[in-house]
């Protein structure tokens, strides 16, 4: 499946991001990654229909998502993008699973199936989670259960911003396997923002790098990774410039 | 307690809970725009908003009766289609009360709308939710203490309204007369003992809303 972003133009306060640019996102796992401040959040932001670009179009399979110059804004509920924001923000007053089956109840057209969400529940290991409360989850339990609420949603493409990011080392490797399996057992494409270049190793087919709100390189990870499997790094950015 | 000041009580109770009954909805309707919207105008209804609260009651209830007397055209209006005076009735009790309590309603219910992350609603939109069941599922329970806070003070407020009520419904015994009202009425007269029976009975009254509302509270906290 195709996202174009076509001379994309998303202005927030004093920051813009631009984006032209055509990816490729089906049976893989594209990571975005980029200093603080590169615009990585806005770009998903913007996918999911939380921000309105100020000029360009976005574009995922047939589907025109924005298109200011038509005056189309495609609102969140019809893109069927899932997104798992930094802060997962699960909703604190249902337990695990009102969280899980909130897409089920809300959109029950184009939400999975009870045998999916049965198939999405076993692939996370949520069986035992069902009845808790949000309050009382470890740290890679709330980022199962997001992942999962997410999935359940049935989304054509799935953000996750730096999903990792507040979990110690071992707990990262937990759920690294379980991306991995999502990416392999329900296929579904992703778009994944992160620091980490040890993240980008286990999961990216593809490597996007912003900075300052542009594309300054894309590539396969043996291009944007330092082969040193000891030590993985990124690779630094190319003299010169690169693609905008 | 005698019959008269059964009555007196009841009086105030049902109109107090029957005003906030009736700013609730569209009370929490703005808490909300005010809360997550830009939109114009908005700084024009912030203003009007808290008129009652910075303006003298007596002045809100020379308005009030300005715009609902049977010459005018509201009151002229609900004359002609349901046969019905508000001034100088309990309907004008019940409506002084709603518009003083209004405000406070407001601001305590957008402070607790400010208070819940957008982001809980935004990521229910990209899981399919419709704005209205998003209000109902997330964002007033998660709101729900603030709210609570907001309709207990709009409901003190109603229950202590006096200037507006006086201006607009008159002090007719039976009819009128309120808790506040009885007591300047008693001490107007003299009648000391009845004043402070009705002090005492206000009190009391206070109390037991308070102390319900903490109860309501400190329930739903430990859910």
């Amino acid at each position: 499946m195709k996202l174009t972003l076509d001379g994309l133009w998303v202005l927030v306060g004093g920051f813009s991001l631009a984006l032209d640019v055509e990816l490729e996102l089906t049976d893989h796992v594209t990571v975005v990654c980029g200093p603080s401040g590169a615009g990585k959040t806005t770009f998903l932001e913007t996918l999911a229909g939380l921000r309105r670009p100020s000029a360009g179009r976005v574009q995922l399979g047939d589907e025109v998502l924005d298109d200011p110059a038509a005056r189309l804004h495609l609102a969140p509920p019809r893109r069927r993008i899932g997104y798992v924001p930094q802060d997962l923000a699960l909703f604190p007053n249902l337990t695990v699973r009102g969280n899980l089956l909130f897409s089920r109840r809300h959109d029950p057209v184009h939400a999975s199936g009870p045998a999916q969400i049965d198939a999405i529940i076993a692939v996370l290991q949520l069986g035992t989670l069902l009845e808790r409360p949000i309050a009382g989850l470890s740290g890679g339990e709330r980022q199962r259960v997001a992942l999962g609420r997410a999935l359940i949603s049935t989304p054509l493409l799935l953000l996750l911003d730096e999903p990792l990011a507040a979990l110690d080392t071992e707990l990262r490797e937990t759920l690294l396997e379980y991306l991995l399996r999502v990416r392999d057992e329900l296929r579904v494409p992703m778009l994944y923002v992160t620091h980490d270049a040890r993240d980008a190793a286990v999961l990216a087919g593809r490597i996007l790098r912003f900075a300052a709100g542009r594309l300054v390189a894309q590539g396969g990870p043996e291009e944007m990774l330092e082969p040193d499997p000891r030590a993985v790094r990124w690779r630094p950015a190319p003299k010169g410039g690169g693609i905008s | 307690m005698s019959g008269d000041e059964w009555s007196v009580l009841a009086l105030s109770l049902r109109t107090a809970a029957l005003a906030v009954a009736i700013i609730l909805p569209p009370g929490l309707l703005l808490a909300w725009l005010l809360a997550r919207r830009n939109f114009p105008g908005q700084s024009l209804l912030e203003t009007l908003l808290a008129l009652p609260l910075v303006m003298p009651p007596v002045a809100t209830g020379l308005i009030l009766l300005r715009l609902l007397g049977r010459r005018s055209a509201i009151g002229g209006w609900v004359q002609d289609v349901f046969g019905a005076d508000i001034v100088f009735t309990w309907r004008a009790v019940v409506v002084a009360m709603a518009v003083m309590s209004l405000p406070l309603l407001v601001r305590g219910a957008r402070h607790a709308f400010e208070a819940v992350d957008p982001r809980f609603e935004q990521v229910a939109r990209t899981l399919g939710a419709s704005w209205p069941r998003i209000f109902a599922e997330l964002t007033l329970p998660l709101a729900r203490r603030g709210i609570v806070g907001g309709l207990l003070l709009a409901f003190a407020r109603a229950l202590g309204e006096f200037g507006a009520t006086i201006m607009v419904a008159g002090n007719i015994p039976g009819r009128t007369t309120t808790l506040s009202l009885a007591i300047y009425g008693h001490v107007q007269l003299g009648e000391d003992d009845a004043a402070f029976r009705l002090l005492a009975i206000s009190v009391t009254v206070a109390f037991a809303v308070v102390w319900a509302s903490e109860w309501f509270l400190r329930r739903s906290s430990v859910r």
